[in-house]
């Protein structure tokens, strides 16, 4: 189980003068259960890259399989695949337009062509998932909080429930604390569920913070992937492409380089955290 | 008097059901008084809801109060005869740079404003240029907007209000949506504007290594302004941040857990070179 890119590109406007490679030559294998981060400066390609993998943009070249099967395949089935793969995109909360929260919730589940009673059981289901007030499943999405419209509407997509998750910065406009409620609430829902979700962030603290693996865009191609502990060792490298690593990474290189002992691996403040106060016990 | 002068400021919004008689109050300010003087560069932070973008949106006549008052440059916001002066020496930006540009082509976009309000051509052109260098986009004068980045276009809108010559811009979460990179480019660009076009600078943001160098920094929670302060009075206190939803830097966090560990690090360390002299002194 997985979703594996072959040799993907993909143009925007081809065989025109504003022909624009967003992906060139892609090559990934996105195993069952992980939980991904996909950074990239604006205009890297990393949006163009999870709309390939529900099918909402189709390869200029290039193969997709998803569990073993190419999805370009004349019979292959695109409209149970984008149920399989959900995607949140960016602004979710822009896409509610029902009266009440839970009618929104059970749109998704009604439109897979699930009974009402089971659909109404799937929106539960979700709500809960992402926390939402109980108190307010009938109050109009429009009058929620800037958080609790984004729970609402990532709820809309649970409720389809998708093996796989996209997230298009889920976090993005959110206050700090928002921000922690939404990623705790996608990580423990990763936990346990062990759906495969795919995080696209610009915040290299959040990326550091949750995810597993880190996959990085540059001009179209994969420039790095792996653990985030890897990838923030190529800080320099990442500053040239717009990126930058977390805030602690630069900490711990300059202790090191003022002669404290230490490690420059950490990436979150919890592991910087103890490897200073292993210097001072 | 201050620049920016509200005394008591409360704004209510009224949620009205299908024939018009008023289910419910929100109380979106909360007898604010706040003073800004001519060029500060001020922070304004809070969870999302907690009236920042209201306090902006009345600081540019936008929105009007609904008791209290507010004077920006001398001139009283609730007098509607004021509105055009008002908005002219108080610009605002946006988070979203696409909904805000409307040229095809950088420069024509940057002209709309004084165009608008009917400055002369040759002047229209001088503001024009003026207004791209001070942003570091005169290059990409002739380029299409929407072949920029955007921490570009965001710098375009910027330049967009400095043609209209304001004393302030207030800018609502304009890095938002913006890559590292693009962020760190906007914020040095506010900077520049308030050092050395001497304009006063209203940041609202929901990242906190951005109001790091400010004057002052205003935290709003529940229509109120909570706390207030320069941003080391303000991220010394992590624990009452954290209770109106906000965080501090990283390096400030990180500082305050040694802290609490136990190691003599003093509070309201700022960033990461403070923290790295701290260290040292440690030792």
């Amino acid at each position: 189980m997985s979703i594996k890119l072959e040799n993907v590109t993909y143009q925007y406007s081809p065989d025109t003068a504003y022909a624009i490679t967003a992906l060139d030559h892609v090559n990934l294998e996105l195993r069952d259960g992980e939980f991904i981060g996909i950074i990239g400066h604006t205009g890297s390609g990393k949006s163009t890259l999870v709309q390939h993998l529900n099918g909402l943009l189709k390869a200029t070249e290039g193969v997709i399989y998803y569990n073993g099967q190419n999805i370009y395949d004349k019979d292959y089935d695109l409209k149970d695949l984008r149920t399989q793969v959900g995607m949140v995109f960016q602004y979710p909360e822009h896409q509610l337009f029902e009266t009440t929260v839970f009618e929104d919730v059970k749109f998704g589940p009604k439109n897979q062509g699930l009974d009402d009673k089971e659909a109404t059981l799937r929106a539960y289901e979700a709500l809960e998932k992402v926390h939402f007030p109980t108190d307010y499943f009938d109050q109009s999405p429009f009058d929620l909080s800037g958080g609790q419209k984004r729970r609402a509407a990532i709820a809309g997509v649970l409720a389809m429930k998708p093996a796989v998750l996209i997230l298009d910065e889920p976090t993005a406009g959110l206050d700090p604390k928002g921000r922690d409620e939404i990623l705790d609430m996608i990580a423990e829902m990763h936990k346990k569920s062990g759906n495969t979700v795919i995080l696209v962030s610009h915040s290299m603290e959040d990326v550091a913070n949750y995810v597993d693996r880190i996959i990085v865009m540059n001009d179209a191609r994969v420039a790095f992937d792996g653990a985030p502990k890897e990838v923030f060792r190529h800080y320099k490298e990442l500053e040239t492409m717009g990126l930058a690593a977390p805030e602690v990474t630069y900490i711990m290189q300059e202790l090191q380089a003022a002669g404290f002992p230490v490690s420059v691996d950490a990436t979150t403040i919890q592991e910087a955290k103890e490897e200073i106060l292993k210097v001072f016990r | 008097m201050s620049f920016i002068e509200a005394k008591q400021l409360v704004r209510e919004f009224f949620r009205r059901d299908e024939e018009g008689n008023i289910e419910g109050v929100q109380v979106a300010l909360d007898h604010v008084d706040l003073n800004v003087e001519q060029g500060q560069f001020i922070s304004i932070l809070g969870h999302n809801g907690s009236g920042k973008s209201t306090l902006a949106k009345h600081i540019n006549a936008l929105l009007s109060a609904s008791e209290g008052t507010l004077y920006v440059d001398g001139k009283d916001t609730a007098d509607p005869m004021n509105q055009l002066a008002i908005r002219q020496s108080a610009g605002m930006v946006f988070q979203n740079p696409d909904n805000q540009i409307i040229a095809s082509v950088v420069e024509e976009d940057v002209g709309f404003g004084p165009e608008n309000i009917g400055v002369p051509s040759d002047e229209i052109w001088q503001r024009v240029e003026y207004a791209l260098k001070s942003v570091g986009m005169w290059k990409y004068r002739t380029h299409s907007p929407n072949k920029l980045s955007g921490g570009q276009k965001q710098r375009v809108a910027i330049a967009g209000v400095m043609a209209m010559e304001p004393k302030c811009i207030i800018l609502d979460e304009p890095t938002a949506m913006l890559d590292p990179n693009g962020r760190k480019e906007v914020i040095r660009v506010a900077h520049e504007l308030n050092e050395k076009k001497g304009v006063t600078i209203i940041l609202i943001t929901h990242y906190m290594e951005e109001v790091v160098g400010s004057d002052r920094v205003f935290v709003m929670d529940h229509g109120k302004v909570v706390l207030s302060g320069t941003p080391r009075e303000v991220f010394s206190q992590v624990d009452v941040l954290q209770k109106y939803r906000l965080a501090v830097p990283q390096a400030t966090k990180l500082a305050w857990e040694l802290q609490q560990a136990g190691l003599a690090i003093p509070s309201g360390i700022l960033d990461r070179e403070e923290l790295l002299e701290a260290l040292k002194a440690c030792r």
